[in-house]
């Protein structure tokens, strides 16, 4: 398994966050999503900087872990940094590389595009690692609901993904199995021609895809056993709840972007 | 092939919230021709001291020589593919491995990546299914097709056909029927015999580890618990039911009997008739002492 990727992983918990109703989280960082682009000053940017980083250390996750889980992301930033250096022409020379002008208007619209590109997976990921996939679906069904009325399956819907999210880590540790047992057998995933390489995993491909459908049929088949027959009258086993809490959480948030707006230039 | 574990750590996903230390400080040694058990309670490392064998995993800290080839955290051998070809490792339910669209193929799939020729993997494809028992009439099936006893032996054969001087079994009769389980694990014991291969056994059939066996490991919690000949190990009843495991039945019921008719039997591997032989023996000698 890949430890570093932490886009989607979801760590245990306490803390403030973790207790949060997801559709409040969901709702929220929706509306995080969305201001962030109304910052243009840097107080403002530092602001919703400073809560973003109050909120990930408030989370109790290590903040080693969250930085290093970025790392994939970082690549991206740097890159949107670099073509923003390259192509903006705007504003004064302030100096030469290798002849290559780089103008103030450039650097200053690199930083704050990269900062909010970090800000909003930051806040992203900070949704994915308090909040178990169970609740995050069970929230999106909650907040969709309403669409039933235009005869969206939202039920369906949010069964395939909970089903989807539930069965990664299985192909995950399926995937880890099934490669060693082949590279126990001469397979080299890691050297060797392209053709080689492409070949290479068709070994790995076939036996995934097999149990994958085998898991798929039996799990329908538990299912029906077990007397599901879609999402007319089914009770909830956990019900979402707003506490006060949520209010409390609604309210900060309510008052960081006012005191944004004001920052604003 | 010698093998040996020095000071042996292994930690999965290390440096993150699911960081989890699989083995600690785990050393011990098997020498070559020897037939090893390695056993313990579910969780407690046998899988991952397993995958050490051929370089799928390296130790975190501490050192693994597998013949001549040394594996520590910072250093892997140049040549890990002819590693893997000498040891053989069939896995917890191999049949999970199959993928080609015939049992020849799917045999065929290992010597072919070491670099066997032609003719002479026809020729190991044939010894290593007949090997198992099965017929060389499934050789043009899908494997997909076969029975999961008969996916399980196909399975095997791909291993074997690599013909590896180091044979490693991660339980490789879990959930085969009884006859199925005995027929397979004498096979691998004449295999062992035949050919003077290490063998590695990992399994819950203390059976199986009383009746192959030179040697036992016991892990638990990623460290030894118990390391020893199968006499050893296997007196130590109260030490094993400590870590959830226990004697064979056949030593229980051998124990019983001595205790009861005040008989001293040795349990040597002997066959049930052999010992109802000597039980018989030793009660006729009691009743003239009367
Ligand atoms: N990829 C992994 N990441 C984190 N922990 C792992 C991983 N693989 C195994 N472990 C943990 O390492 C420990 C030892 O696992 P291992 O598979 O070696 O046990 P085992 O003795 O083979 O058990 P079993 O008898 O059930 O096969 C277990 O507690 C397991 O949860
Ligand atoms: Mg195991």
């Amino acid at each position: 398994m890949n430890s570093a990727f932490i886009i989607g992983q979801y760590i245990p918990g306490e803390s403030f966050i973790h207790r949060l109703d997801p559709r409040t989280k969901i709702s929220l960082i929706f509306f995080f999503v969305i201001f962030v682009f109304f910052a243009n000053s840097v107080l403002s940017y530092a602001l919703l900087t400073i809560f973003s980083f109050l909120v990930a250390l408030s989370t109790k996750i290590k903040p080693s872990f969250i930085i290093k889980g970025l790392t994939p992301v970082w690549f991206l930033i740097i890159f949107t940094f670099t073509i923003h250096l390259i192509v903006t022409q705007e504003g004064e020379v302030l100096y030469r590389i290798l002849g290559f002008p780089i103008y103030s208007g450039a650097l200053i619209q690199g930083f704050s595009i990269s900062l909010r590109f970090f800000l909003l997976i930051l806040f992203t990921s900070l949704l994915t690692l308090t909040t178990t996939p169970i609740e995050i679906t069970d929230a999106i069904e909650s907040l969709l609901n309403p669409l039933k009325k235009i005869r969206l399956p939202v039920h369906e819907l949010a069964l395939m993904m909970s089903i989807s999210l539930r069965f990664i880590p299985t192909l995950m540790q399926e995937t880890d199995k099934i490669s060693k047992a082949q590279a126990s057998r001469g397979v080299d995933f890691r050297s060797g021609s392209l053709k080689s390489r492409v070949e290479a995993v068709i070994p790995l491909l076939v036996p995934l895809f097999i149990s994958a459908f085998k898991r798929a049929e039996e799990l329908a088949m538990a299912m029906e056993a077990r007397g599901y027959r879609g999402g007319e009258g089914r009770t909830k086993l956990r019900e979402l709840k707003i506490r006060k809490l949520d209010y409390l959480a609604m309210i900060l948030f309510s008052l960081v972007i006012a005191g944004m707006f004001l920052l604003r230039k | 092939m010698d093998i040996s574990f020095e000071n042996v750590d292994y930690i999965y996903q290390p440096n993150s919230p699911f960081q989890f230390q699989a083995l600690k400080n785990l050393s011990f040694e098997i020498k070559s021709g020897e037939f090893v058990a390695i056993v313990g309670h579910t969780g407690s490392g046998k899988s991952t001291v397993i995958q050490h064998l051929n370089g799928l995993l390296r130790p975190t800290h501490g050192k693994t020589k597998i013949g001549d080839f040394t594996l520590t955290s910072d250093h892997k051998p140049k040549d890990m593919k002819s590693l893997r070809e000498q040891v053989g490792i069939v896995f917890q339910y191999p049949e999970h491995q199959l993928f080609e669209e015939t049992v020849e193929k799917d045999i065929s799939f290992g010597p072919a990546n070491f670099g066997v020729a032609t003719e002479q993997i026809k020729e190991r494809v044939k010894t290593s299914i007949e090997a198992v028992g099965i017929s060389t009439d499934l050789l043009n099936r899908s494997p997909f097709e076969l029975s999961g006893g008969q996916m399980r032996r196909v399975a095997i054969a791909g291993v074997l056909a690599v013909e590896p001087k180091v044979l490693v079994l991660d339980e490789p009769t879990a959930g085969l029927d009884p006859k199925g389980r005995k027929e397979i694990m004498n096979m691998f014991y004449r295999l062992h015999k035949e050919k003077g291969l290490t063998t590695i056994l990992v399994t819950h059939h203390m059976e199986d580890a009383l009746k192959f066996s030179d040697k036992v490991i016991v892990l638990e919690k990623g460290t030894k618990y118990l390391e020893g000949s199968v006499q050893e190990v296997f007196s130590n009843q109260a030490r094993l039911n400590k870590v959830q495991l226990d004697i064979p039945e056949i030593l229980t019921v051998v124990k019983e009997i001595n205790n009861r008719f005040g008989l001293s039997i040795d349990y040597q591997g002997q066959s049930l008739d052999e010992l109802a032989v000597q039980v018989s023996v030793g009660l006729k000698g009691l009743k003239k002492h009367e």
